[in-house]
């Protein structure tokens, strides 16, 4: 039996684990705020056991909720989250101190909802195979969203991007809820149909090709990419849509060709796009050569890399840099404040936690025992993996820049938010993949006495 | 606050940050293959390892062959029965045949006699030309036929 060496092992709990590194986790998120009080007023800051109480109620409150709800989920995923949230407010703090402005305690609040969030999620969502139920009611509901900016009263234009809305004291990024109902409204669609679209057509170099009368859903979503990118200018949330389509499409199918075809689309709709749209020119052209007019248009990410370059291996200091100097310091280029404040060493040590966050994500994907568990983890997993890429990617000049949040750092309620909730997500499906199986008693010679093994099932 | 202090709060928190995301690796790493299920003590009774094969009879097939198809000429011994046969990596005998599904189809043994039975296919499993739509029996030198591919027991 396959399976015979498999089940030899069961995976532990592991809450203790995870308790140890929670207190590590708010050590470092503190820790971060104490030090931005000595780099700018040369004493620890009077409200930090207010601040740090807070922090680690909201943590410690998560931490008991997934004990009691789901024992058996990742123990690892919980305190990277914390600690990146952490460190994340204490930037915003320290950017607050320079420009005299409040979003550190905005953003305490957003991360206390994204907490409510991530705990009404763990409790009221205990078999995540429900949501399979919500296929096309949550791809629907997706693109509702994805509309809502474009209405008259509500949508808003921020920075030239329409992917705002405004409703009362309220702003709302609606994208970042639609990017989690589109990884499910995915997976339950190519759960069901993989099989079709596995069929291959025609082979050249050693790649199958998939069939042309296979080729609507992805076009579909190439459309709709490229519709959010002419009417709302968003290239990020283009990007990140199509692509992660693509990547549940392979994995799903398990056919390089479609790959090839996506790839094909999207360099064919970005060519298209930076020939018709001054803006994506634009963009193009500041990666090209920022320094060209490094006080106009590529001022942000001029001075974004001299702050890199500012903080070198070590970085200048908690409190002790310029990172205000950076417009949008606190949202698109957090990254750049932190690697002139802490210096690369930090700016890898994030980059490592935010592949530990896609590892667990994937990890969890491959020992999940249904396909569907299996695509949303892949899917939420890819939503980070693209994120961090294409924000910290245009923050260092890799790739042109384009606007999306970095997860769980930068100022945004939507998108801290939106992210606990994909963290909860992701902790249901490795609970559920984790928890060991129930016992199975022997099938005995006696056909009379055959059991049958019994199956949690999920209604469709 | 002197210069000195201030560094040293930098290098000790560059420290604490490093030291997290050490203990989150070590932990990943102590997690890897979960932990051993206990054998012996207060645990639930320990289970066979294996399940039993069935018993060897003169005359009876001891392994499954693909004898036409794109992978003609791979076999799986029926000792490790239920065989899954389809295009997925955990198919015992796995098939580059694009009319197959990802778990296409099994062979079982009950008692002595050996069944093969359709895992919920798309384009079927045959016998003859029969389409099966529940376990059948099948003895030596049937042919079952998945896709192009054709199956059948060996002694």
């Amino acid at each position: 039996m396959a399976n015979a060496s498999l089940l030899q092992f069961v995976h532990r709990r592991r809450r203790g684990a995870e308790l140890f590194l929670l207190i590590l986790a708010l050590v470092v998120g503190i820790g971060a705020y104490a030090s931005v009080g000595l780099g700018v007023d040369g004493e620890v800051p009077t409200n930090i056991v207010g601040y740090g109480g807070w922090l680690a109620a909201l943590v410690v409150a998560a931490h008991v909720v997934v004990r009691l709800v789901a024992p058996y989920a990742d123990p690892v995923l919980l305190p990277v989250v914390a600690a990146l949230n952490g460190i994340g407010l204490a930037v915003i703090h320290r950017l607050d101190l320079a420009e005299d402005t409040g979003n550190a305690d905005q953003q305490l609040i957003w991360m206390t909802l994204g907490v409510a969030l991530f705990v009404a999620t763990l409790v009221f969502l205990r078999d995540h195979r429900l949501l399979a139920r919500f296929t096309y009611t949550s791809g629907l509901a997706a693109i509702g969203l994805l509309i809502l900016p474009m209405l008259p009263v509500i949508g808003n234009e921020v920075n030239g991007a329409r992917i705002w809305i405004h409703v009362g004291p309220f702003n709302f990024q609606p994208g970042e809820v639609a990017k989690v109902l589109l990884v499910i409204t995915f997976a339950g669609y190519l759960v069901v149909h993989r099989d079709a679209l596995a069929l291959a057509g025609r082979r050249v170099l050693f790649v199958d090709f998939p069939r042309g009368r296979d080729l609507g859903p992805i076009l579909v979503m190439w459309g709709i990419s490229l519709s959010i990118l002419v009417l709302q200018k968003d290239l990020g949330s283009s990007l990140l849509f199509f692509g992660l389509f693509l990547i549940m499409l392979y994995v799903s199918t398990e056919r390089p060709g479609w790959l090839v075809v996506g790839g094909l689309l999207f360099f064919s709709g970005a060519t298209v796009a930076f020939q018709i749209f001054a803006h994506v020119q634009q963009r193009v052209d500041i990666w090209l050569d920022p320094f060209a007019d490094r006080n106009g248009d590529g001022y942000q990410l001029v001075q974004g890399l001299y702050g890199f370059a500012w903080g070198g291996l070590i970085g200048r200091g908690l409190g002790e840099g310029m990172p205000s100097r950076v417009p949008e310091a606190e949202s698109d280029f957090i990254m750049a404040a932190i690697g002139e404040e802490l210096g690369l060493t930090a700016v890898i040590a994030i980059l490592l936690l935010y592949g530990l966050i896609v590892e667990r994500a994937l990890r969890a994907a491959l020992i999940s025992r249904d396909g569907f568990g299996k695509l949303v983890a892949t899917g939420l997993g890819g939503v980070f993996a693209i994120q961090v890429f294409v924000v910290i990617g245009g923050v260092t000049r890799l790739i042109p820049l384009t606007g999306l949040t970095t997860p769980f750092l930068s100022y945004g309620g939507s998108s801290l938010v939106a992210n606990w909730v994909i963290i909860a997500l992701l902790l249901r499906i490795s609970d559920q993949a984790r928890r060991p199986l129930p016992e199975v008693v022997e099938a005995s010679e006696d056909p009379d006495l055959f059991q049958t093994q019994i199956v949690k099932a999920v209604d469709r | 606050m002197s210069e000195l202090t201030l560094f040293l709060v930098r290098i000790a928190y560059l420290a604490i940050l490093w030291i997290f995301v050490l203990s989150a690796i070590s932990v990943i790493r102590s997690d890897m293959f979960g932990a051993r299920l206990p054998s012996t003590g207060a645990a639930p009774a320990p289970k066979p390892a294996k399940q039993k094969a069935p018993p060897k009879r003169r005359g009876s097939p001891t392994h499954v062959a693909v004898i036409q198809g794109s992978n003609t000429g791979i076999t799986a011994s029926l000792a490790h029965a239920p065989i899954l046969i389809g295009r997925g990596n955990d198919a015992a005998i796995r098939l580059d045949d694009d009319y197959v599904s990802t778990r296409h189809a099994r062979i079982a043994a009950s008692g002595d006699q050996w069944y093969v039975e359709d895992l919920g296919s798309t384009n079927g499993t045959y016998l003859g030309s029969q389409r099966i739509t529940q376990p059948v029996t099948i003895g030596l030198g049937a042919q079952v036929r998945i896709g192009k591919t054709i199956l059948e027991l060996r002694k």
